[in-house]
């Protein structure tokens, strides 16, 4: 399958800081991210150009991790899209089959990109998400941590 | 003669309903939930990810409940589920060597950079079964310590430095997919990974067990094993850049065999790969044995071993399709036999005939 070269998507303002909370809206319920919306819906208006859909993405491996990709079996996907009344258009895709979820991203995804309303996004949704899986990841790193087997040697007698 | 074509509906009902009560079991025992068998089964639903070769735990779940543990079955229900649904695309390769690590182990280097980390794993467990689980029990917190942050370097990486280890393949054109082409032979190396992938655990593990005993040795050193979370991109065609998707588990392992070399380049290792869904070790282990002994004819060695022989190992390697074709002898096959049946009355027959018209009929018989 073909597909654009990264550099394609350059033209895309602020696209790593929107990848990174597409990432955080990702790892979380859509109960967390509703729980977060809740605080700044104002009487949102938007339309939903592609209502949640659930299918597959054929996830990729590469031979020996770094060579040739190959197929590695599939997941299920959830996607959707939304608009603002304002046009922006917001993308969700989430693995899994949670409807709402991906609704729900698309929507985050679509508010972050109007600038009188990230702060709010980031502050409301995003920050306590942020703080939640870090807290998640730092006890199951430390976990890990605690099996990390130090070797030492024997020494022998003479030299 | 007359032979049933129709008929048996309503055993087949109630066959059903006496499933449905055989699974459910003893009222008195409360039900399994999805979330029990996801939590505390986590390793039969990897398991049923992987052969069923789709990512998603809930499903998996469910598939195992519904053919009450039967995990070849609940396989067949996943790959039988996915057949419904659309696909979107293919994903961005998964970026192992940024994985969030919860186990890594080298039996070739010990003091490798990020060290190794045993994670949740039978190893070193004494194999005797604990009686106080029988009972519901408290389990301790697992212990913590520190964790540095820093990266675990691969063992391929840290060989490939000095020239010692083959590099890698270069990337083809095009990703084959035996889920869209049925295979055919000889099959490159990516289509045959992705059968490993979704082969059966125990089909790859005896192959791979059969090199280990000299059936097409490679000489393998389990070069690395890492299981953890790597995270999941896809480029979107309407959003127009890779979109995450959230994290999965893998396990994989890098299997690092004995040299090769030829006129033109020097001897080094070869490597066999396993890339697999959740924690399975065992599996992603056998995977990279199998892959690196399909690889004998490309690397020029004496080939004639059954699992260096790609068309008998990826042909057999499916459960889904094996199970399909054993199991089917159990279906009616009254008109095959009752043909077959015909013919051996004929064939007995005419032996009996010629055996009255014979002066010696033992030693015709003894032919």
């Amino acid at each position: 399958m073909n597909q654009p070269d990264a550099s394609a998507a350059r033209d895309l303002p602020d696209l790593t800081e929107r990848r990174e909370a597409l990432a955080v809206l990702a790892a979380a319920e859509s109960q967390e991210i509703a729980r977060g919306l809740r605080q700044l819906d104002d009487g949102l208006t938007y339309s939903e150009p592609r209502p949640p859909e659930v299918g597959l993405v054929m996830l990729r491996g590469r031979i020996g991790s770094r060579g040739a990709p190959f197929n590695a079996g599939e997941a299920t996907v959830t996607r959707a899209a939304v608009q603002l009344s304002s046009g922006e258009m917001g993308f969700g895709y989430v693995l899994g089959r949670d409807r709402e979820k991906a609704r729900l991203v698309a929507l985050c995804d679509a508010l972050w990109q109007v600038a009188d309303r990230r702060a709010a996004v980031e502050a409301e949704v995003l920050a306590p998400l942020r703080q939640q899986q870090k807290e998640k990841k730092d006890i199951e790193r430390a976990r890990t941590a605690a099996t990390r087997v130090d070797f030492f040697t024997l020494v022998r007698g003479e030299d | 003669m007359y032979v049933a074509v129709k008929g048996g509906e309503r055993a087949i009902d109630n066959a059903h309903k006496l499933l449905a009560d055989a699974r459910r079991g003893d009222r008195d025992v409360p039900e399994l939930s999805l979330a029990q068998i996801d939590n505390q089964l986590a390793l039969a639903v990897d398991r049923v990810m992987c052969e069923g070769s789709l990512y998603d735990r809930e499903l998996a779940a469910l598939a195992i409940k519904q053919a009450r543990g039967d995990l070849i079955e609940a396989i067949f229900l996943l790959r039988a589920y996915r057949t419904t649904l659309p696909r979107f695309g293919a994903s961005e390769p998964l970026e192992t060597s940024a994985m969030d690590i919860r186990r890594r182990v080298s039996a070739t280097f010990k003091d490798l950079p990020g060290g190794q980390v045993l994670g949740p794993t039978f190893d070193y467990t004494h194999r005797l079964l604990d009686h106080t689980l029988a009972e519901q029990s408290e389990v301790e917190e697992p212990a913590t310590a520190p964790a540095d942050g820093a990266r675990f370097k691969s063992v391929a990486e840290l060989l490939a430095g000095g020239g010692l280890i083959e590099g890698n393949d270069p990337p083809a054109d095009e990703v084959g997919d035996l889920t869209r082409e049925p295979l055919s032979f000889p099959a490159n190396r990516d289509l045959r990974l992705q059968n490993l992938a979704r082969g059966d655990e125990g089909f790859l593990l005896a192959l791979g067990y059969s090199t280990q005993r000299g059936f097409g040795r490679t000489h393998p050193f389990a070069g690395e094993i890492r299981y953890g979370e790597v995270e999941v991109e896809f480029f979107a065609e309407d959003a127009g850049f890779a979109v995450p998707l959230g994290s999965i588990s893998v396990t994989e392992c890098q299997m690092v065999n004995q040299f090769t070399g030829n006129g033109t380049q020097a001897p080094r290792f070869t490597r066999g790969y396993g890339l697999v869904f959740g924690q399975s070790e065992r599996k992603a282990m056998a995977m990279a044995l199998v892959d690196r002994a399909l690889r004998a004819r490309e690397l020029g060695e004496e080939t004639g071993a059954p699992a260096q022989d790609e068309e008998f190992v990826l042909s057999h390697s499916d459960n889904v399709q094996a199970t399909g074709f054993v199991e089917h002898l159990k279906l009616p096959h009254y008109v095959d036999f009752q043909s077959e049946l015909g013919l051996l009355r004929k064939l007995q027959a005419e032996f009996d005939a010629r055996d009255a018209a014979s002066e010696t009929p033992m030693q015709d018989a003894a032919e």
